[in-house]
């Protein structure tokens, strides 16, 4: 697939597609100036022009790194990325901000990422066990006290000083190293089905699963059980393991919905999230509507969507406060993003948006395809799938698919430990995608 | 593995697949029903960032304007009504909590600008592309300010509403509704405790921010006399020489129904003509006149008035009722004559109600020679630049009645004013025309007083209706007939002394 005299190459095609999105950036930014005029200054397309120049230098870095690798996947996280701050800029200058820095830092992690790995990323495997317990320990972090703290019901985060993140975004991707490392090197004594050799898989994942259900992240949670259950099977080809693993979840659940508050609180939301009569509001502790209570956060969500229409109201042009100022939904730039864009952008927009995702899913599976070894495979097959269903998990919440746990729309939503773990797994694939493209 | 990875991308580029399925069952086939819950309060935001038109008197005035705030970062828009409640039900209100009413809601479409009219449409089209504000359109009313004030001063402290109109144009200069109230204290919750707990002029009574005079539903009494005499007369039976004679009471069902005053003593006037008995407000007579005719005949004559049904005035549906006979256990109109008592209907009891405005359509038809008008409160609608964007022209509403019947009925009209229950509404120098009413309520000596008028009586500009509920001893000639005076000098040129 070398360069021939009418055919780009694949680093130019990825120039080519950033330009491309550099324009996008600087339209979007410049419609939100244009709709809200009184608010927003000349300066916002400074941050087009500084993404654009961003996403340059992490192109040389590719240049130099992996030459051969996929050109559409920087390109759609760039979209991605753009598409999401422009939002966030649009609902408040200060977010935006703090998601450029760290962008900033999700790049730099990025290049770093694949300079030190580009002679060979398979060094990785090695070091398995170190990647599994370093996903237990970073899932452990939150509740070493004096670091940890509570955000929402769950505790989640760890403070560094003026520095907060979430080390789960990062386990989650060590976790996928572990898997693909130890999966490729049992798959076949796996696919025999000795349970022996389940033991220190169903021990890592069972401490993962018992971390994310006693700290309430349950979207995390399902995340991680449906990684685990998509590696297993395209690691042993094996079915019924997949079909085994939805049952347990499937008991697992009931007992959960049965025996956790919490759970229940999810799943009645999910059903029923409007009444007509007054109901038992946990919050407050007195009589009310559900959507006025528990449900709040996912009826304003939803109307907020609905609002959006075919068209949507445009870029900055959206109602996210009331007449006197008030937030309408909660937590708008990270988990409920999507309702945001969803109303401004309408469902042309939303649609285009989501294909712009599975856009991302089928390079990555076919970076799989393409990889010749087990571990690559495994690895690109995983993080991919990691993505897909993340981006499942929340926008179906939202959407009222499935019940609505709290994670982030991958490179969209507001948050600095997203946005850097997901440049990781870009990383990763962009490592993958070389190796196997410089082989042909 | 390949083949693994292949059903694994499927399965995840179905579950994104799903969530497009998903947002186009919210954003297409929701979305209506989503938009309309109570608790959806973006539409309602959006609404305050378009600048709503004016609300204006006829001379300008301005009813309705709006204050700019800051919120957010977005300028919004809220309603501040200059005058604190002149013609306050009529004009409404529009605010967040509490929504719409009065001209403010049946004329939103305009008000914002949303109306689908080529022009508002390409103004709004580069109000959209400039970015700059929506600018709704202004709304100009027929109301006269200073005729309204007099009828608001006149009737505070009372319970009560009157109507004036333009019995040729069908446009409304007056509506006012006793006890009133100050639109800008709608949104807050002390200040609307406070008009719904304000002063209870009339114990018991529905709350100021009710529109009495075209909701109000009050027994017309003696006033719909004159649609029993547009019957009587329109079917030749009747003309104003035919004869009389009144023993004080008629008898109906083998009972006897008193003239008004003293049940023991009632008031006899002997021998007499149908003008005298109209003039006089002879109950017997009417009731004999009544069972004569029947109550279906009766019914209809008040259908061609525009009774069992409401006019077509701009204000909301909710706003507006119909008069008629009326089940007062089921709270509906029944128009079966076999329920209705004719001897008792004649003369505007029974089970018989109307709003102000209808009465004052009743009095508009026989002043513009038996055609009614349609009533009017908007005189047009003006685009922010000034352009006309609507102009109501008159239209005939109805006939009500021969223009023979109506001249008779003028002449009629003129001797209660002249002569009649209804002197204290003179004017020197005008033909004044008019009609009392002293409807019982249910409650010894305590009346609902009515008057209905027109003038002047020979080219009539101006035509209506004042009642004031619950009067103790009040009858419509000493209690809403001076009030109608000041109403028509008010709306008259002063040239006719």
């Amino acid at each position: 697939m070398g360069p021939g005299p009418l055919t780009l190459g694949n680093r130019n095609r990825e120039l080519l597609y950033l330009g491309a999105v550099g324009v996008l950036t600087g339209l979007g930014f410049a419609s939100v100036y244009i709709a809200r005029q009184a608010v927003v200054s000349w300066g916002s397309l400074g941050y087009a022009l500084f993404f654009f120049g961003l996403y340059i230098a992490a192109h040389i870095v590719t240049r130099i790194a992996v030459p051969d690798a996929d050109p559409y996947l920087l390109p759609i996280a760039g979209l991605l990325t753009a598409v999401g701050v422009t939002e966030i800029y649009r609902l408040g200058n200060a977010d935006a901000f703090k998601q450029g820095l760290w962008i900033v830092v999700g790049v730099g992690l990025f290049a770093a990422t694949l300079l030190a790995l580009r002679h060979d990323y398979r060094v990785l495997e090695q070091y398995k066990y170190l990647f599994g317990i370093a996903a237990i320990a970073l899932l452990f972090l939150p509740r070493v006290p004096g670091l940890g703290e509570t955000v929402n019901g769950a505790r989640l985060w760890v403070k560094l000083g003026p520095i907060e993140f979430q080390p789960g975004e990062f386990s989650k991707i060590f976790l996928i190293v572990f898997l693909a490392a130890y999966l490729r090197e049992k798959r076949e004594v796996l696919a025999q089905g000795r349970l022996k050799d389940l033991g220190p898989l169903l021990l890592i994942w069972g401490a993962t699963m018992l971390v994310l259900v006693s700290s309430n992240d349950l979207g995390s949670g399902l995340l991680y059980y449906g990684i685990f259950l998509a590696m297993l099977y395209v690691a042993t080809a094996r079915l019924w393991y997949v079909l085994v693993g939805a049952v347990l979840f499937l008991a697992g659940g009931y007992v959960a919905y049965d025996r956790i508050a919490h759970v229940r609180d999810r799943v009645t939301i999910w059903l029923h999230p409007w009444t007509t009569g007054k109901v038992y509001c946990p919050q407050t502790g007195g009589l009310a509507l559900r959507q006025d209570c528990q449900s709040y956060q996912l009826v304003k969500s939803l109307y907020s969507i609905a609002n959006g229409g075919f068209g949507g109201a445009g870029l900055g042009k959206g109602t996210f406060t009331t007449t006197d100022g008030h937030q309408l939904i909660p937590y708008v730039t990270s988990d409920f993003i999507y309702s945001a864009l969803a109303q401004e952008l309408g469902l042309v927009g939303v649609s285009a948006l989501l294909l712009v995702f599975m856009l991302f899913v089928a390079r990555g599976m076919k970076v799989a395809l393409q990889a010749d070894d087990g571990f690559s495979k495994l690895l690109a097959a995983g993080l991919t799938f990691g993505f897909a269903l993340q981006t499942f998990i929340i926008v179906g919440g939202v959407l009222r698919e499935i019940p609505l746990t709290g994670i982030t729309l991958p490179f969209v939503s507001y948050g600095g430990s997203s946005v850097v773990a997901n440049f990781l797994l870009l990383a990763g694939l962009l490592l993958v995608s070389d190796r196997a493209n410089a082989e042909r | 593995m390949n083949s693994q990875i292949t059903k694994l991308s499927l399965v995840a580029l179905l579950l994104l697949a799903s969530l497009i399925v998903a947002t186009t069952y919210w954003q297409a086939w929701a979305a209506p029903g989503l938009a309309a819950k109570q608790d959806n309060q973006i539409q309602r935001v959006a609404q305050f960032r378009i600048k709503r038109g004016l609300i204006l008197a006829s001379n300008g005035l301005v009813l309705a304007t709006n204050v700019r705030r800051k919120v957010g970062g977005e300028t919004l828009y809220f309603r501040r009504y200059p005058t604190h409640g002149l013609a306050s039900q009529t004009v409404g209100y529009s605010t967040q909590g509490r929504s719409r009413a009065g001209i403010e809601r049946s004329q939103n479409s305009y008000l914002t600008a949303s109306n689908a009219n080529l022009g508002t449409i390409f103004d709004k089209l580069g109000d959209t592309l400039k970015g700059t504000t929506i600018t709704g359109n202004n709304v100009v009313l027929n109301l006269r300010p200073n005729a309204q004030k007099i009828a608001e001063t006149a009737l505070a402290g009372k319970c009560g509403a009157a109507v004036v109109l333009n019995p040729k144009t069908g446009q409304i200069y007056v509506m006012a509704s006793s006890p009133g109230y100050d639109p800008n204290k709608i949104e807050s919750n002390t200040g609307y405790a406070s008009i719904l707990h304000s002063p209870k002029a009339c114990p018991g009574s529905v709350s100021p921010l009710y529109n009495r005079a075209t909701q109000g539903l009050y027994p017309p009494g003696s006033t719909f006399k004159t649609v029993t005499a547009a019957a009587a007369l329109d079917s030749g039976q009747v003309t104003p020489l035919s004869p009389f004679y009144d023993p004080g009471y008629c008898i109906e069902y083998g009972q006897k129904v008193s003239n008004a005053g003293n049940p023991e003593a009632p008031e006899a006037f002997g021998h007499v003509d149908f003008l005298q008995a109209y003039e006089h407000s002879i109950n017997a007579v009417f009731c004999n006149v009544g069972m004569k005719l029947g109550a279906k005949k009766i019914i209809d004559q008040a259908k061609k008035f525009g009774f069992y049904s409401t006019p077509p005035v701009e204000l909301p549906s909710g706003e507006l009722a119909a008069s008629g006979e009326y089940d007062f256990t089921k709270h509906s109109l029944f128009d079966d004559p076999g329920r209705a008592d004719p001897g008792r209907l004649a003369f505007g009891q029974d089970k018989l109600l109307a709003t102000p405005l209808q009465m004052a359509l009743v009095a508009a038809a026989v002043a513009n020679k038996g055609t009614i008008m349609e009533p009017h409160l908007v005189k047009a609608v003006r685009s922010p630049s000034g352009g006309t964007v609507l102009k109501v022209k008159p239209r005939v509403w109805r006939t009500a009645m021969k223009p023979s019947t109506a001249a008779d009925l003028n002449t009629m009209m003129q001797a209660v004013v002249t002569g009649g229950t209804g002197t204290s509404a003179q004017i020197p120098g005008v033909l004044v025309a008019g009609k009392t009413g002293t409807a019982e309520t249910g409650v010894d000596r305590v009346y609902d007083a009515w008057f209905i008028f027109f003038a002047p009586a020979d080219d009539p500009v101006v035509a209506g209706a004042v009642v004031v509920e619950q009067s103790p001893d009040g009858f419509g000639g000493a209690v809403a007939a001076p009030i109608a005076k000041q109403l028509m000098q008010a709306i008259l040129p002063p040239t006719s002394k």
